[in-house]
């Protein structure tokens, strides 16, 4: 019987020839991410009684959560962090402002095709974009992970979408990701695996990709996988000169279920408060005054994002009613956004740049949300609560989106904005 | 096993962040960590649960942020058990983890209302309604899992 793609990347890594879905099998881990959470790792991994890591080569640690740190207790945290990766061996750690875990993984190369890669943080579904099985985990099988290189899973059941038609203007993977959680659900990913495919995909930039196999965690995808191509190829090529192995899904692979989705016709969409399958097209919500926009995060802080917004914003200022974050994914992305210019803009147009890392996203830091106040972002969650008071509200929406918005102090449609 | 309890019942996807925010996962102390549990979903959860309590939801409970302190901060004030009528996958991950009672169950959500007394048997697999007179039959977990928790979680059991 034919395999998808997860099930051929856990058969390359566990002691069965072939598995299929539904079956539990233990499985040699590639690569090991963590983030600020590594204090939680590190204690629960005292536990265990292991002197050493499996493998440091295998693990990345990346500050991005709270950084720099917001409180003495977040500091003392990040100092135990950097005192345990210094005992540990681990030489691929990343400080705080270096980045968001999942931009510095692909950006320095440790992410390529067909590898098994668990992080301690949900949106490790993101290395999906470069044909990888990547794999959100709590702290304690973390903790396990460090100890013996190894992870029990149950091998998903794979789903598969097939896009076809062409975006129009002003249109981004944003809005196709939001698209389909808007008419699937929150959970309908839950404990399975997603494959895309289609023209739209495989014309797609990385930034694009990993937008989707980012955002699809929230209709709860296990991995979310673009077969890799010879974008991704170029991609990993110019990051690292380790070789990969790529899988693509048999014809004869067994789908749990195929989805047809036509994004022609589709209009910037709109996640509204509280939940991310609660769905809008920007029509039903134009005029909705707002008081913050952010730009940035694991989603969409990358270079293409930022170009967007800057092509948007240029020679113009954002509404005085209107806080704009920008928040680049890393400290390259940032570098390069000064060469192109991207960084003088914001600063003229009236933003405020914030360091690489999360940034306000899950309401630590750098532009928390008080009571009633309306937000609109391009990062992954509007829960309840989620970046500051519990009476303020976010909306989700693609970089043009947001950008427009904090133009007019409104939801507003980038269409018609006059670049 | 068999964990008694009253039902607090609350809707679906009920995700991390409101288990636990954000921007209190920096505490260490676990107490005062976890009298913020369940905060930004119900503000009188703190003072209206009592120890042993059951959590019921419906679909997708714990969705959203890997964050396994959801799961300890729910164990820590000592609920004993979370019904739900599916769970996001970390979740459910971390709960078998941590040792915190998950079942899945879609018949008993619907009909378990709030502050019903309840019993789960895990042994027998059933959640018994004593307030309704109602039984459900639940699916014992797959053994896989049930050695992870006989051996008071995954640590335990790598160790």
């Amino acid at each position: 019987m034919g395999q998808t793609i997860s099930e051929k990347i856990l058969s390359n890594h566990s002691d069965h020839k072939k598995v299929y879905s539904n079956e539990f099998i233990d499985v040699k881990v590639d690569l090991a991410m963590s983030h600020d959470n590594t204090f939680l790792v590190s204690s629960i991994f005292s536990k265990i009684g292991k002197k050493k890591v499996w493998n440091p080569k295998k693990i990345v640690i990346v500050l991005d959560h709270r950084s720099p740190a917001n409180t003495s207790i977040s500091a003392e945290k990040h100092k135990i962090i950097r005192d345990f990766v210094r005992t540990q061996k681990i030489s691929n750690f990343y400080d705080i402002g270096e980045g968001i875990c999942h931009q510095i993984l692909p950006e320095n190369g440790f992410v390529r095709p067909g590898m098994i890669i668990v992080g301690s943080d949900s949106h490790t579904t993101t290395y999906g974009a470069f044909g990888a099985f990547g794999t959100g985990i709590g702290a304690t099988d973390m903790a396990a992970v460090w100890a013996t290189g190894k992870i029990w899973l149950r091998v998903p059941e794979t789903i598969r979408f097939d896009l076809y038609g062409n975006l129009s203007q002003f249109v981004y993977a944003k809005d196709i990701i939001l698209y389909i959680i808007g008419k699937i659900g929150s959970d309908v990913a839950n404990y399975l695996a997603c494959e895309f495919y289609g023209d739209i995909i495989h014309n797609m930039s990385v930034d694009g990709r990993m937008c989707i196999s980012n955002q699809a965690m929230e209709m709860g995808a296990k991995v979310a996988i673009i077969p890799s191509d010879e974008i991704t190829s170029k991609y990993i090529q110019s990051k690292t000169n380790k070789k990969f192995d790529e899988f693509c899904s048999d014809k004869d692979a067994d789908y749990k279920k195929i989805f047809n989705f036509d994004i022609s016709e589709i209009e910037p969409q709109i996640a509204c408060p509280n939940k991310v399958d609660n769905i809008q097209p920007i029509s039903n919500l134009i005029g909705k005054k707002i008081d913050q926009a952010v730009l940035g995060s694991c989603t969409n802080g990358r270079l293409e994002d930022l170009a967007i917004s800057a092509k948007i914003l240029k020679n113009k200022t954002i509404s005085k009613n209107v806080r704009m974050i920008v928040v680049p994914a890393s400290r390259q992305i940032y570098l390069k956004s000064i060469d192109r210019g991207y960084i003088k803009i914001f600063l003229e147009s009236g933003a405020t740049i914030i360091n690489p890392g999360c940034g306000p996203c899950l309401g630590l830091h750098q532009g928390v949300l008080a009571e009633n106040e309306v937000a609109i972002s391009t990062t992954n969650r509007n829960f309840k609560g989620r970046m500051g008071s519990v009476n303020s509200k976010i909306y989700l929406a693609s970089p043009a989106t947001i950008s427009a918005s904090a133009l007019k102090g409104e939801i507003t449609d980038p269409r018609e904005v006059k670049l | 096993m068999i964990i008694k309890g009253r039902a607090l019942k609350y809707g679906d996807d009920i995700n991390t962040d409101v288990i636990i925010p954000g921007r209190y996962l920096e505490i260490t102390d676990s107490d005062e960590l976890s009298s913020h549990c369940m905060e930004d979903l119900d503000s009188k959860f703190f003072y209206k649960y009592k120890k042993g309590d059951i959590i019921i939801a419906g679909k997708n409970f714990g969705c959203g942020s890997s964050r396994e302190q959801a799961v300890i901060c729910l164990k820590q004030i000592g609920i004993g058990a979370v019904i739900a009528k599916s769970f996001s996958r970390i979740f459910y991950r971390n709960a078998i983890n941590q040792g915190l009672i998950i079942v899945e169950s879609f018949e008993a959500v619907d009909f378990i209302q709030n502050m019903d007394e309840l019993e789960i048997n895990l042994d027998d697999s059933y959640i018994f309604n004593k307030t309704k007179n109602q039984y459900f039959k639940i699916n014992p977990l797959p053994a896989f899992m049930q050695n992870i928790i006989n051996h008071g979680g995954l640590i335990n059991t790598i160790k």
